[in-house]
């Protein structure tokens, strides 16, 4: 029945569990399915509370993580390290407010972090530097600089078994044999079973088959301008596509890391400015007075 | 035979010790060998081992133990023994150092030995007492020290060679000589008055290291002055071992000696309080090899099953030979470990693995240095001022970075060279190719300028101007012009790239 419903459903080699879906929200999907089938009939209440849970399962900051994400991105910047870490640490964020009636629950989070890049990422992109990271989260960070794919696919999934990481981020560039659908279910399992939420981001890939439960592709957008100089990059921003995901329907963003708030606006209309050129004349040789 | 030890330096060999035919043939110690050869041609060499020589002293200091409660060493060839109050056990202080002798005999040791209220008094009455004629090489405390020492010479007093030669050309020859001046009082000047002379000696000699010092030195000898002795304490690694009845060829049989060791050493450590930190384990081959593997832990630990399971993937290149007959599993390093409180819910220990034995297997499988962590380092070169260390380390506390500083997500490991268009060498930069392409460069801040750290830099290296840039496309890097145009260190400034911004 999920799978009916989930628009981005492309084969059924793609759903490998149905029966894990949280009820609450295939059951508004089979709702809004009854609800567009009636079409015809008065609206009621409850088509109107179905609705409403649908544009709910929208994704927006503020949600619990998936298990295990990929974000595609350009190995030509950061931004898909960068787009992985704010929807990492927003979704820690998340978790920290969900926990916050449990009075037992950890008030500061000071679990580690892994992070794992292979020899080809780290060509590429360079290894994360400490003075760059968010200010909670510097002296949290363990790297791991893993020869080849396989490699950072075994310290990937011993990270996922480790129950005092707070999350597992990876990079890994290209498409490598090693991570086949297989070595992706092993890691979307190991995710779910020690709940430690895997953010692998996959650097100059094509879209493979794989397991993940949420799967981006972002790429660098210009940046608001600050307030005080805006000649000056602002806070981080990226254009990102939500291009399959389980619980959410697909959809694109401009993701914005403000001081550590994750903040997602509609994206911009690609409107081609019309270039007009240079309005100011070039002056060299006469004085202002001749013109 | 004249036999001298050696060792090579670079002005040719250079003797360690001389037996005592060799010195009498005229060899010495610290001389070098051609010189040597020259006085006394059929001398007889071999390498001295010096570390060797130190184990050996740690052993004799351990072995000291038997006539007082604790020992220090006193390197290169000496031992100090405090026999406060112990000397009654072998009936008296000339009886003791009769067993000294006696037992240092039985084990083919040459000893000269002494008794004194102080280390420094003792050290000089075995080195130099029975040199200088002294028969009784006992000084009780009753005595007046300085009485009995007077005649030694200033070598007695442990001083480093430099010294000893001020010392021989200021004409102190003995103690004698040194405590009258030290005093005050009659000896070379007899009407200088009471202070002047200690204060000549204090002016002439301010190093505060005792060896450099004869004051001090002379002090200690008299048990004026407090002299800390570190003592030898002897710690016995946790080892357990099998020996096995039959040779064993096969995998799985050195599989289940290793979970058996394992849980020996686990049983041997828990009784000391402590965990492993490195593990050595070694193979006895029947052909008479050794093999040895190490194993290094991110933290304590005495876990069995999780040291059985780091070891197993380092035994795959075993090979067993005719057989293997003795396993052997110690713990050379090992720190304090109490027992662990269990949780009350056990379920948060069931699953999954903890961090240290997540970092141990990692470690294990892609090495050491490929799981580290970043911590920042006080420096401004922004290369420098991140530093790759050990995972579980202890992170020092560090002065943070200023706010207004942003610096970028992540670094290259090598700064990359970058052509850039620019409107005035020292403006900002409008255009730019990095990796084959040209980007335009829309917004820029900067420039940060890094001045390159003298202190520990060549006076010609170039100084940097970061810029933070953002081009059309959005995409955020931090670059620098290494060098201005006119800075006289080199010739137009180049500019790269080095970090890439989130």
């Amino acid at each position: 029945m999920t799978s009916a419903a989930t628009p981005s459903r492309a084969t059924a080699l793609h759903s490998p569990s149905v029966g894990t879906a949280v009820s609450g929200v295939s059951s508004a999907r089979l709702s809004v399915g009854m609800a567009a089938c009636a079409a015809l009939k008065p609206v009621r209440a409850s088509d109107i509370l179905a609705q409403s849970r649908r544009r709910e399962a929208r994704w927006r900051p503020g949600l619990l993580a998936a298990s295990h994400s990929e974000v595609f991105a350009s190995a030509q910047d950061a931004s898909g390290a960068g787009t992985a870490l704010a929807l990492a640490r927003d979704a820690l964020a998340a978790q920290a407010r969900a926990q916050r009636s449990d009075p037992l629950a950890e008030v500061d989070d000071q679990r580690q972090i892994l992070w794992v890049q292979d020899r080809e990422a780290i060509r590429l992109t360079g290894r994360p530097y400490a003075q760059g990271l968010p200010p909670d989260l510097r002296r949290r960070v363990i790297h791991v600089a893993a020869k080849s794919a396989q490699d950072a696919l075994f310290a990937l999934e011993e990270g996922l078994r480790c129950r005092d990481l707070a999350f597992v981020m990876g990079e890994i560039a290209g498409n490598p044999r090693a991570l086949d659908f297989t070595a992706s279910r092993r890691l979307s399992l190991a995710a779910e079973k020690h709940g430690v939420p895997l953010w692998l981001v996959r650097l100059e890939a094509s879209a493979d088959l794989s397991s993940a439960r949420m799967r981006w592709r972002v790429e660098a957008a210009p940046s608001v301008a600050p307030r005080w100089n805006a000649d000056a990059p602002g806070d981080p921003a990226w254009q990102a596509e939500l291009f399959r995901a389980r619980m959410h329907p697909p959809g694109e963003w401009i993701l914005s890391d403000e001081k550590g708030n994750l903040r997602a606006a509609e994206p911009r209309k690609h409107t081609a400015a019309a270039d007009i050129g240079n309005l100011a004349r070039p002056t060299v040789g006469r004085s202002l007075a001749a013109l | 035979m004249p036999t001298a030890l050696i060792t090579e330096t670079a002005h040719g060999p250079r003797i360690d010790a001389v037996n005592d035919l060799g010195r009498a043939a005229g060899a010495a110690s610290g001389m070098m060998l051609a010189d040597a050869r020259t006085l006394c041609p059929d001398i007889a060499v071999a390498p001295s081992d010096q570390t060797g020589d130190l184990d050996f002293l740690e052993k004799l200091a351990l072995w000291a133990q038997r006539w007082g409660p604790w020992s220090a060493l006193d390197p290169p060839d000496g031992v100090l023994v405090d026999v406060s109050g112990a000397a009654h056990l072998f009936g008296g202080e000339a009886r003791l150092l009769e067993d000294v002798h006696a037992a240092c005999a039985a084990r083919g040791l040459a000893a000269r030995a002494a008794i004194a209220p102080t280390a420094g008094a003792a050290w000089a009455l075995a080195h130099f007492g029975a040199r200088a004629g002294n028969s009784e090489l006992i000084l009780a405390c009753q005595d007046d020290a300085m009485r009995i020492l007077a005649d030694l010479p200033v070598a007695a007093l442990r001083l480093d060679p430099n010294v000893l030669t001020v010392l021989r050309r200021l004409g102190l020859k003995s103690l004698g000589d040194l405590a009258a001046i030290a005093k005050g009082g009659s000896g070379l000047e007899g009407n200088v008055s009471e202070a002047s002379g200690r204060d000549a000696l204090k002016r002439r000699f301010r190093s505060k290291s005792p060896t450099a010092n004869p004051l001090i030195r002379l002090d200690q000898l008299l048990g004026k002055v407090p002299e800390p002795l570190l003592p030898v304490i002897a710690q016995t690694m946790p080892l357990v071992q099998r020996r096995l009845m039959e040779p064993i060829r096969h995998r799985s049989l050195l599989d289940q000696v290793l979970s058996d060791l394992a849980a020996d050493m686990a049983r041997e450590l828990e009784g000391k309080g402590e965990g492993a930190r490195r593990l050595e384990l070694g193979l006895w081959r029947v052909d008479g090899e050794v093999l040895v593997r190490k194993l290094e832990l991110a933290a304590a630990t005495r876990d069995a099953a999780h040291i059985t399971r780091l070891f197993t993937n380092k035994l795959e290149d075993i090979d067993a030979g005719f057989g293997i007959e003795i396993v052997r599993l110690r713990a050379s390093w090992s720190e304090p470990l109490s027992l662990g409180q269990g949780d009350i819910e056990t379920a948060a220990e069931q699953h999954g693995t903890s961090l240290a034995a997540c970092i141990d297997r990692l470690t294990v499988r892609l090495g050491p240095e490929a799981v580290r962590r970043p911590i920042p380092r006080a420096s401004h070169i922004p290369e420098r001022a991140q530093v790759w260390v050990p995972p579980l380390e202890h992170q020092a506390a560090s002065q943070g970075t200023l706010e207004f500083y942003r610096r970028p997500l992540k670094m290259l490991d090598k700064a990359e060279l970058i052509s850039v268009l620019y409107a005035s060498p020292d403006g900002y930069p409008q255009r730019f190719r990095w990796r084959g392409k040209v980007r335009e460069v829309v917004r820029v801040e900067g420039p940060e300028r890094i001045a390159p750290e003298w202190w520990r830099e060549r006076s010609s290296v170039r100084l940097r101007d970061y810029y933070r840039i953002e081009d059309a496309k959005g995409q955020r890097y931090w670059i620098y012009r290494h060098g201005l145009a006119d800075d006289g260190r080199g010739g137009m400034p180049a500019w790269y790239l080095q970090g890439l911004c989130a």
